[in-house]
């Protein structure tokens, strides 16, 4: 196998991950405050991902280091041309993680409530934005043969990076990533509280999968990829699992309906360019010549063998040790009192 | 303003500011870590003191709101290349692609995970694997920082690579030569010293601070506290002043050999001198080839650049003439006022928290208390709300004279800034961008200084009893799938 597509499946895992890891952190990060009424409860629900978002996040230093380190093309193509939203999904990053991070720093009631604010905000304008900007990917940029958006747009040149972002597949990939988050992040707010927390949470996951489910049969006839098959099926599985109380499954398929969403946006148009041969990374809406494909956005062998070896040698050990610290942090949190928690001598196998 | 102009500014801007909170993180998870070992050692020895204990996680929850600022401004930073300098991440790709990419999968995962294992993992963690997980962050930001700034060696002094005839593209040769090219030799001791000074005059302020404030009677535990932390401070300062000082000066000799342009506009060198003198202060009229007034020491510039105080140093007329001889015309000569005042305030500033180190030591020697109504503790407390503020200050203006004085080379002899920024990109959305950056950095700016100064004015915090509520919950997760 060449090294470029094994980089390119790397570059999808680590997408993928980052996706998959902060997609439940974002969902926490708008239901907390949703669901948390007291401010206890919502300081439960950030403590369920407190000491993993942060490692939750690097999978994005990851992946865009990867796509740097591997596929230099693609990476310039993709910033560049979508300067503005990237530009907004940073600083939206910066105010989350700064949010989560001093909530607890320092205790009067109103610090946390504006730091709960700015996390609820910032969490779901995050899962709005990534969600319009994988739908982009699939609808594809305004490339020229250089692999840049010339364009100059409307607004007098604002409108070049923040065009794509109009467009039907964008709008779309926006709804479905609100949704997906919430289900997703509701799933694991179930899987790692207790009381009335949970409860809320379980009850939320039960309510939204069909309203994702009829986006996904309707994102399925629209483009008819297999995978949103799937992903509607897994929302099927996910909303049966917690209406069971089974929630460790309920989370597995949200989880597996992220990863498989991603996976299809990143290899959506893989194939378009099979009368060259050519694997198309990132489609260009002015013609083929604009494509970015594999084999030509791939950095030289050599790079490729160094982060081969590196890689190697570092991933094992990030995932093991990542799994480790879920592992420390397996316990639930508690977030306050609940019927359950009245009668503790119930606690236990009740909860099935 | 040009587009070029602007994205300029904007890298200079998120990239110092960035650069405010690294050495910082740099410096507290080390000092986290040693504190903490301190506070451990004593606890096996029977000692039931938890002075080191608490002091370490006042120490820590000042590192864990630092951390937090900078991992998000870092995200820009890995950003930037592609969003900005589009251009510059194709030709350049190839070798700085691997080194983001190491640095995140090698240290960047270390530092997040275990710093998240450490905070909230102290009651969970016996207490050795507890103490390895802060020494894993302090280890793992040592790692980032020496292969980041191996990334900007590359562009100091260009090795280790080809330039591949077909594309024009840099392609990497081999990686241990990047990591091992004598500029990061020299600029990675130099840089993590400069990150301990910035610590060290932190810390150094908050101990001093609580001391002269009065808050404690002088027989508590919390006045011996605070007077260590201000001593522990002072001696890291101390110590990193002198190693920014001998990495420094390697540096300079380094930085004479491959970017002689560099070190002739950092004085100002005009004409090819032999025995050239250092000026401390010189003042030119504008045009003119010649100062005015200067204030000099005689062939110490010589002896900062070769080792010898009668050495040939080369001006930056010379050295234009033979840039052009050998890259083509254009203008190679940095901004002379900018290089000229950077390097000297670098130095300056960076000297002067040293003295205010020294000087803090010196009056609480042996057991001597710092005393309110004495001239020089009072000096002191006027110093201390600015000694903060100097090593960070003289790191940025180290930053900028390193970055601005290889100008108008991107990477030097190989590629020049113009040619770097996004082709397609538009005014209005660096200045659309710039604006955004200045405002969200400068609301982070303001809600980190008073956090901050809100966990430092609480005093010294009590290590926290282990939480019963979340352990009763435990049973209740294993009978859960």
């Amino acid at each position: 196998m060449e090294l470029s597509v094994l980089w390119f499946g790397i570059a999808v895992l680590a997408w993928v991950l980052f996706f998959v890891l902060e997609g439940f952190d974002f969902g926490v990060g708008f239901l907390g405050p949703l669901l948390g009424r007291t401010e206890a409860e919502r300081g439960a629900a950030v403590r369920t991902v407190g000491p993993v978002w942060d490692g939750n996040e690097v999978w994005l230093v990851a992946a865009i280091g990867v796509t740097f380190a591997a596929f230099p093309d693609w990476y310039a193509a993709l910033l560049s041309g979508l300067y503005l939203p990237m530009i907004a999904l940073l600083l939206l990053l910066a105010v989350r993680g700064v949010a989560i991070e001093f909530r607890g720093k320092h205790d009067t009631a109103r610090w946390r409530n504006r730091c709960d604010a700015a996390l609820a905000a910032s969490s779901l304008l995050l899962a709005g934005t990534w969600g319009a900007v994988l739908g982009v990917l699939v609808s594809g940029l305004a490339l020229s043969p250089g692999g840049e958006v010339h364009v100059q747009g409307w607004l007098g040149g604002l409108g070049r990076s923040l065009d794509p972002l109009f467009g039907p597949w964008a709008v779309l990939g926006g709804f479905a990533g609100v949704l997906l988050t919430t289900v997703h992040g509701a799933t694991f707010l179930a899987l790692r509280t207790t009381g009335v927390l949970r409860q809320r949470a379980r009850r939320l996951t039960i309510a939204t999968a069909p309203a994702l489910l009829v986006v996904a049969l309707a994102l399925f006839i629209a483009a008819g990829h297999a995978v949103v098959a799937a992903a509607a099926a897994l929302l099927a599985v996910a909303a049966v699992a917690a209406w069971r109380r089974a929630e460790a499954l309920a989370f597995a398929a949200t989880t597996l309906a992220v990863a498989g969403s991603v996976v299809a946006v990143f290899t959506a148009h893989l194939q378009t360019g099979a009368g060259t041969g050519a694997w198309v990374l990132l489609r260009s809406t002015l013609g083929p010549s604009g494509d970015v494909t594999l084999g030509a956005a791939a950095a030289s062998p050599a790079a490729l063998h160094l982060i081969t070896v590196a890689g190697v040698v570092i991933l094992p050990g990030v995932l093991a040790y990542q799994a480790w610290s879920y592992w420390v942090f397996r316990r639930r949190v508690a977030s306050g009192p609940s019927r359950r928690t009245a009668r503790p001598a119930a606690v236990g196998r009740a909860a099935r | 303003m040009t587009i070029e102009d602007l994205t300029r500014l904007q890298f200079a801007v998120t990239t110092l500011y960035h650069y405010l909170f690294v050495p910082l993180s740099i410096s507290l998870a080390l000092f986290t870590a040693l504190l903490q070992t301190a506070h451990l050692r004593r606890v096996r020895r029977g000692n039931t003191d938890d002075t080191f204990g608490r002091l370490s996680l006042l120490v820590g929850k000042l590192l864990m709101t630092t951390f937090a600022v900078g991992v998000v401004t870092g995200l820009v930073q890995e950003f930037q290349f592609g969003l900005s300098w589009s251009s510059f991440a194709r030709f350049y790709g190839d070798v700085f692609g691997p080194t983001l990419a190491v640095e995140g999968m090698l240290a960047f995962f270390l530092e997040a995970t275990f710093l998240g294992l450490w905070w909230f993992g102290r009651d969970r963690l016996p207490a050795l694997v507890h103490l390895a997980t802060i020494w894993i962050v302090a280890v793992g930001t040592a790692i980032s920082a020496f292969v980041i700034l191996a990334a900007n060696s590359f562009m100091q002094n260009p090795v280790a690579y080809t330039i591949d005839a077909q594309t024009g593209r840099a392609r990497l040769g081999s990686f241990s030569e990047l990591l091992f090219n004598e500029v990061n030799l020299a600029a990675f001791p130099h840089t993590y010293a400069g990150a301990v000074m910035a610590g060290g005059a932190l810390v150094m302020a908050v101990g001093v601070w609580h001391l002269l404030r009065g808050d404690y009677a002088e027989d508590t535990r919390e006045f011996a506290a605070f007077r260590t932390l201000s001593r522990f401070g002072a001696w890291a300062l101390l110590a990193g002043g002198g190693l920014v000082a001998l990495s420094g000066d390697v540096l300079g000799k380094v930085i004479t050999q491959v970017q002689p342009m560099k070190m002739a506009a950092a004085e100002a060198l005009y004409r090819t001198t032999t025995g050239a003198p250092f000026s401390i202060f010189s003042y030119a009229p504008p045009g003119s080839d010649k100062p005015t007034f200067s204030l000099e020491v005689p062939g110490f510039l010589s002896f900062l650049a070769k080792g010898s105080f009668s050495a040939q140093v080369l001006g930056t007329k010379d050295l234009q003439d033979a840039y052009v001889a050998q890259f083509g015309p254009g203008d190679y000569v940095p901004w002379i006022p900018v290089a000229f005042w950077s390097f000297r305030l670098m130095i300056g500033v960076g000297m002067f928290a040293v003295v205010v180190a020294a000087a803090h030591l010196w009056v609480t020697r042996k057991s001597r208390v710092l005393r309110p109504d004495r001239r020089l503790a009072q000096g002191l407390l006027w110093s201390v709300g600015l000694l903060p503020l100097l090593p960070l200050a003289a790191n940025s203006f180290g930053w900028i004279f390193t970055e601005t004085a290889r100008q108008p080379w991107l990477v030097f002899g190989l590629f020049k800034t113009a040619d770097g920024v996004s082709p397609g990109l538009t005014f209005a959305e660096v200045a659309a961008s710039l604006a955004a950056f200045t405002v969200v950095y400068g609301a982070l700016a303001v809600v980190w200084v008073k956090l901050a100064v809100r966990l430092v004015r609480k005093g010294l915090p009590e290590i926290p009893a282990p939480a019963p509520t979340e352990r009763a919950a435990d049973d209740e997760f294993v009978t859960t799938y």
